[in-house]
């Protein structure tokens, strides 16, 4: 079974992010570039299922010259190949520009039963790039995976939802998104790391997958940032002191409060 | 290893061992600390990262690294706590490095695998109640007996001596006399759970809590004579090679620690405020930071250097005193003023800086203390 894992690089959730003031995107420069997280669960995944049926597990990345350290972090873990698209055109893509080129690039790749992915990235938290991949490449959709089997050509997953979880069956070729609940992700051995940097990565332009370089990036992106500006910072809370009757008082500060805010 | 910077992948593995010991480690250990629990999960994590097998051939089951890469390693975990980062530099350099080093093919294949694994741990047992740095006093005696070599006598302080997953300790002892009157000294393997093979209760430590120290009793502990490592008369010799590359990977561990001290610093002077400002702006404290910065940073420079002239193969006996000398003595002060930085809260155990306060003053004792290495360096400058 081979299988499609796609990977973005992301800013460090913990660090602090700015926008570029010339072009209104994430400045990623200033920021410690990761692996999406739920991306790690999606590539670990992988090559649990490929432990089990066998065949290639492929990285795909569409990012600048800087997320090849993300699509060596998959390789390091186990992936067996990688597609690296890299356009100074793809700066600014939105979601659609996006599924656009992940799906003309898993074209490129012979006989793929999966595309795995996290259902979501930390940056943009968007979670719609699986479903719109699913639908340009004419796939089954399972997202919001939580556990992922695959019988022959029948892939079957628990999507999570807010109470519980649906068993959803479809066949392959699939795209499936998976959430941090599947697995717990495995740290690269040295070995791996090693072994990564000899294996082989495909680089592709825009242009090299057919796309219209106008078709992606800010200038065919269908929503613009017209302005921005940072989050005020969180004021202090209040501090009610219990003068002995706290108790009885309680509905009514309550109220008071609610009152003062314009909720009641 | 090129100069003075890492490769692209070794700041992979140590990008990988920060995750590790941040995500894994770090939630964790206080926890194991204070209960002297060992932290077997962690450890078995470890080796299926690799950590283990980080400066083996593949072969034998190794990752196809070399000694710096330990290093590194072990400089990531000791930045986020020493009792695990002693874990894995005693089992590599004092548990498996020996046995690959002077092993027969047949030790190799019975040991090395499970060993890079993490599976089993090897403990090296040279010191003695009556002494560390002077082994020529060693008084455990191992004597030919048909096939067998029978073992008396007491080794202390050996670390992963007595885990559940110890598989083997390797000992020195006295097996002869040269015909000068010298001792002639051996190294033998003895497998966990030899009869005649006692393994004491831990220790009580000042630090290190949550790594195996043990003593270790040898009452006519019979093994197969098969089980001499490497040539018989040379256990010393081999020992004292092992050593000069034990201490750079202490250095590591060192400055990891010393690191670790700046990181918990600059997080509490940044986060705590006195007289309406953090601490941090204060000179008296951003420069007692800075000073620690720049200990941390030399001593690193120290241990790659001496990590470097030993993979050229170059001597490299004064650089690796040096860096452990070096690194263990700025260790200790970075732990105190890491401390004075916090404050009260400094001296509660639940804040890594006590821990590492705790953890620092061995790195001036263990793998020769501060005056052996000073004894070295003096020696190599022909005093």
């Amino acid at each position: 079974m081979n299988i499609v894992v796609c990977v973005k690089q992301v800013p460090d959730t913990w660090s602090e992010k700015r926008l570029d003031p010339e072009d209104s995107t994430l400045d990623r420069e200033a920021t410690d570039p990761v692996m999406n997280e739920m991306d790690e669960y999606a590539v670990e995944e992988a090559l649990r299922l490929q432990e089990t049926h066998g065949g290639e597990v492929t990285i795909l990345c569409m990012g600048p010259d800087s997320a090849t350290q993300t699509v060596r972090k998959a390789l390091s873990m186990g992936g067996d190949r990688a597609v690296h698209v890299v356009d100074d055109a793809l700066h600014g893509s939105d979601a659609v520009a996006t599924s656009l080129v992940l799906a003309r690039a898993i074209e490129t790749i012979d006989a793929v039963d999966l595309v795995l992915l996290g259902s979501e990235s930390s940056d943009a938290r968007m979670s719609v790039v699986p479903a719109m991949l699913a639908e340009r490449l004419g796939r089954a959709q399972l997202t919001f995976a939580k556990e992922v089997t695959v019988d022959g050509p029948t892939v079957t997953i628990k999507r999570l939802t807010d109470d519980g979880y649906q068993v959803v069956e479809g066949t392959t070729p699939a795209v499936v998104s998976v959430v941090e609940k599947i697995n717990e992700p495995r740290y690269p051995s040295f070995k791996g790391i090693m072994s990564a940097k000899k294996k082989p990565v495909q680089t592709y332009a825009v242009a090299d997958l057919g796309i219209d370089p106008g078709e992606v990036g800010l200038s065919g992106a269908w929503t613009s940032v017209e302005s921005f500006e940072l989050a005020p910072p969180r004021e202090s809370g209040r501090v009610v002191t219990d003068d002995g009757n706290g108790a009885d008082r309680l509905a009514e500060k309550l109220v008071e409060f609610l009152a003062s805010k314009k909720f009641v | 290893m090129t100069g003075m910077h890492l490769s692209d992948e070794l700041e992979s593995l140590r990008k990988t061992v920060e995750e590790f010991a941040h995500e894994v480690v770090a939630p964790v250990i206080g926890d194991f600390y204070e209960r002297d629990a060992f932290p077997y999960a962690i450890v078995a994590q470890m080796g299926e990262m690799g950590l283990f097998g980080l400066p083996f051939p593949e072969e034998h089951g190794g990752m196809g690294g070399d000694y710096f890469a330990l290093c590194v390693a072990l400089e990531e975990l000791a930045r986020v706590d020493s009792s695990v980062a002693i874990t894995l530099e005693a089992a590599v350099s004092l548990g498996a490095m020996p046995i690959y080093r002077f092993g027969t093919a047949e030790q190799k294949a019975e040991w090395l695998p499970r060993m890079c694994a993490g599976e089993a741990l090897g403990a090296f047992g040279l010191t003695e109640p009556g002494g560390g740095s002077d082994a020529g006093a060693t008084l455990t005696t191992a004597r030919l007996d048909g096939d067998d070599w029978v073992i008396n006598g007491t080794k202390a302080f050996i670390t992963n001596s007595g885990t559940d997953i110890t598989g083997l300790v390797t000992v020195t002892a006295v097996t002869g006399r040269s015909e000068d009157g010298h001792k002639e000294i051996s190294s033998i393997i003895v497998p966990s759970g030899t009869p005649g093979f006692t393994v004491s209760k831990k220790y009580s430590k000042v630090g290190w809590n949550a790594s195996d120290t043990r003593e270790l009793s040898f009452q006519d502990c019979r093994v197969p004579m098969a089980n001499l490592l490497g040539e018989r008369g040379r256990g010393y010799a081999q020992f004292l090679s092992i050593l000069d590359e034990g201490r750079i990977a202490i250095a590591a561990l060192a400055v990891g620690l010393a690191q670790g001290c700046v990181d918990e610093s600059v997080r509490y002077a940044k986060e705590r405020s006195a007289f309406g400002r953090p601490i941090g702006a204060n000179q008296a404290i951003s420069f007692k930071i800075a000073d620690m910065e720049l200990r941390a940073h030399t001593a690193r420079l120290a241990y790659y250097d001496a990590a470097d002239r030993m993979l050229r193969g170059e001597p490299f006996k004064k650089q690796a005193a040096i860096a452990k000398l070096y690194s263990s003595e700025i260790a200790v002060t970075n732990a105190r003023e890491a401390t004075q930085v916090h404050g009260g809260y400094g001296f509660m155990n639940e804040f890594p800086v006590a821990r590492m306060w705790r953890d620092s003053k061995i790195l001036e004792i263990g793998e020769g203390t501060s005056e052996v290495q000073r004894m070295l360096i003096a020696r190599e400058l022909g005093l």
